[in-house]
């Protein structure tokens, strides 16, 4: 199994281990749900080295990823992130990405840990399909992330760079110092609070982490695991590739219409454009248990006594207090309130059809109004 | 650190216990190891009043948040008692496994199924073993 320069911190922060995608990840230190507690209420710290970077310049490195991906790059500000799918001749998603522009035809990818070497091979093979005059650099290893996220994680990560993190908006990012090295800082994450998305040299990541740890204890701040990480970004509605989209699922049947631009010409656009013609049959949406009973990964949907989809992904919420998930099912039954059952251990649990986010932080213009 | 293992109960490889209460019952639950590797207990499925099983069948369910355990029978027999108060409060397990943690009490078929079961000492060393 591969293991991220922390491994031997969480070790020795007593993790236990688990193999995520050929590596070797902390799943949780102390319990999920105090994980997830201490990142909704103070800050939570994770280790995401496992996740690819890809630097992309030159010429025609706008050309490239303007057709590899979706989402129109065209208007795209420096120092601006834009997420995107990365589809298949068909329409079928691949993975979703972000993208970091650092400056005109210089960009990075950040893409999932599994698909990381998927997508290195299918945009490089694109590159040279079109002749395209540009570098693509797989920096991932070499490239070291770490999330810090709740709603204390400015006022930590603040103690540590002279930048002023006030002003950087959200999916924005920026090339700061950092402690005692330079590293890039995005407003942006995958639980559904403030925070953000830490990249620095692999080699200086584990004492970015010290550090960080260190600043953040005073107010709460928490090592967090994938377990924790789990639970807030499906309270959040953020869907997990490999998980929620799998097989040939494109962007139409999952929430992410909106990251289909077809006022230019990418890769799999025709075929969306068909199946937009055609109607889906296929949806994913959220869900929520009634009563007794959690939904889980595998699970059939039924509707009465017919069975009209499964769950993707499903687990006891903490802040929620209920069952939440998502299940991918026919779209005739997609509407929100929609009465459904999940079968738990062949006992048919009610469940309601519901819209995604489950959960939504409070913004601080909401809390001054009160 | 798990709580010590009782002496007064028997236990499982798969990591439940069983106190005989003396007038041919059995309570069983399962051990503080075995909520320690759990953590987060967020349900528990208990069986039907009346229920008969097999030892070694699955007599009910115990959810973290991230997993689905069964709970086996360490004994056959039938299920007379279930503690309810688990369906409200799941994480008892966490905080009391050999106490208020409890899960179920089946009324014994076969004594020499529970006499079979590991005591503490021999429980106490297959946890040694597991962690070596």
């Amino acid at each position: 199994m591969k293991k991220t320069p922390l491994y031997e911190t969480h070790i020795a922060l007593g993790a236990k281990m688990i193999d995520f995608g050929g590596w070797s990840m902390p799943v949780q230190y102390t319990s999920v749900i105090e994980e997830h507690q201490a990142t909704r209420r103070s800050a939570g710290l994770f280790d995401i080295c496992h996740m690819g970077e890809f630097a992309v310049k030159g010429p025609q490195a706008f050309d490239l990823l303007q057709f590899a991906l979706s989402r129109n790059l065209l208007n795209q500000e420096n120092g601006q992130i834009k997420l995107s799918v990365l589809l298949k001749d068909d329409g079928g998603i691949i993975d979703d990405l972000t993208v970091y522009k650092l400056q005109h035809n210089s960009y990075m990818l950040v893409t999932n840990a599994a698909t990381r070497d998927r997508d290195w091979q299918w945009i490089t093979a694109l590159q040279k399909d079109r002749g395209l005059d540009c570098t693509l650099e797989d920096i991932s290893d070499q490239t070291g992330k770490i999330d810090l996220q709740g709603p204390q994680a400015q006022q930590i990560l603040q103690a540590l760079t002279p930048y002023d993190l006030s002003s950087l908006h959200y999916y924005n990012f920026t090339e700061a110092p950092l402690s005692d090295q330079q590293a890039i800082i995005s407003r942006s994450g995958y639980t559904g609070e403030d925070g953000f998305e830490i990249y620095a040299p692999a080699t200086s990541i584990s004492h970015l982490w010290e550090k960080l740890l260190q600043q953040g204890q005073a107010c709460g701040l928490r090592p967090a695991g994938l377990g924790a990480r789990d639970t807030l970004r499906l309270e959040a509605g953020m869907l997990l590739n490999g998980q929620d989209m799998t097989g040939n699922i494109t962007p139409l049947e999952v929430p992410y219409s909106w990251l289909i631009n077809f006022d230019k010409d990418f890769m799999g656009a025709e075929a969306l454009k068909e199946l937009q013609q055609t109607g889906i049959k296929r949806k994913l949406v959220g869900l929520e248990m009634i009563g007794r009973g959690i939904a889980r990964h595998g699970y059939k949907v039924f509707h009465d006594d017919q069975e009209i989809g499964i769950v993707t992904s499903g687990t006891f919420a903490p802040t929620l207090n209920k069952a939440i998930g998502l299940a991918l099912i026919d779209v005739a039954y997609s509407a929100p309130q929609t009465e459904i059952s999940v079968a738990v251990r062949n006992v048919m649990c009610p469940a309601q059809v519901v819209k995604i986010p489950f959960y939504k932080r409070q913004r601080l213009s909401e809390v001054s109004k009160n | 650190m798990s709580k010590q293992n009782p002496p007064d109960r028997r236990y499982t490889a798969d990591h439940e216990w069983a106190a005989d209460n003396g007038e041919g019952a059995v309570v069983i639950g399962i051990t503080d190891y075995a909520q320690e590797m759990l953590t987060d207990i967020v349900f528990v499925e208990l069986p039907p009043l009346g229920k008969k099983v097999t030892k070694g069948e699955p007599v009910a369910v115990v959810e973290s948040v991230k997993s689905v355990s069964d709970v086996y029978a360490p004994v056959s027999g039938e299920v007379i008692a279930v503690n309810t108060k688990l369906e409200d409060e799941p994480a008892l397990i966490n905080q009391d496994a050999f106490g208020d943690g409890w899960i179920v009490r089946l009324r014994m078929e076969n004594a020499a199924e529970f006499a079979a079961l590991l005591d503490a000492a021999a429980y106490d060393a297959l946890l040694q073993e597991e962690n070596n």
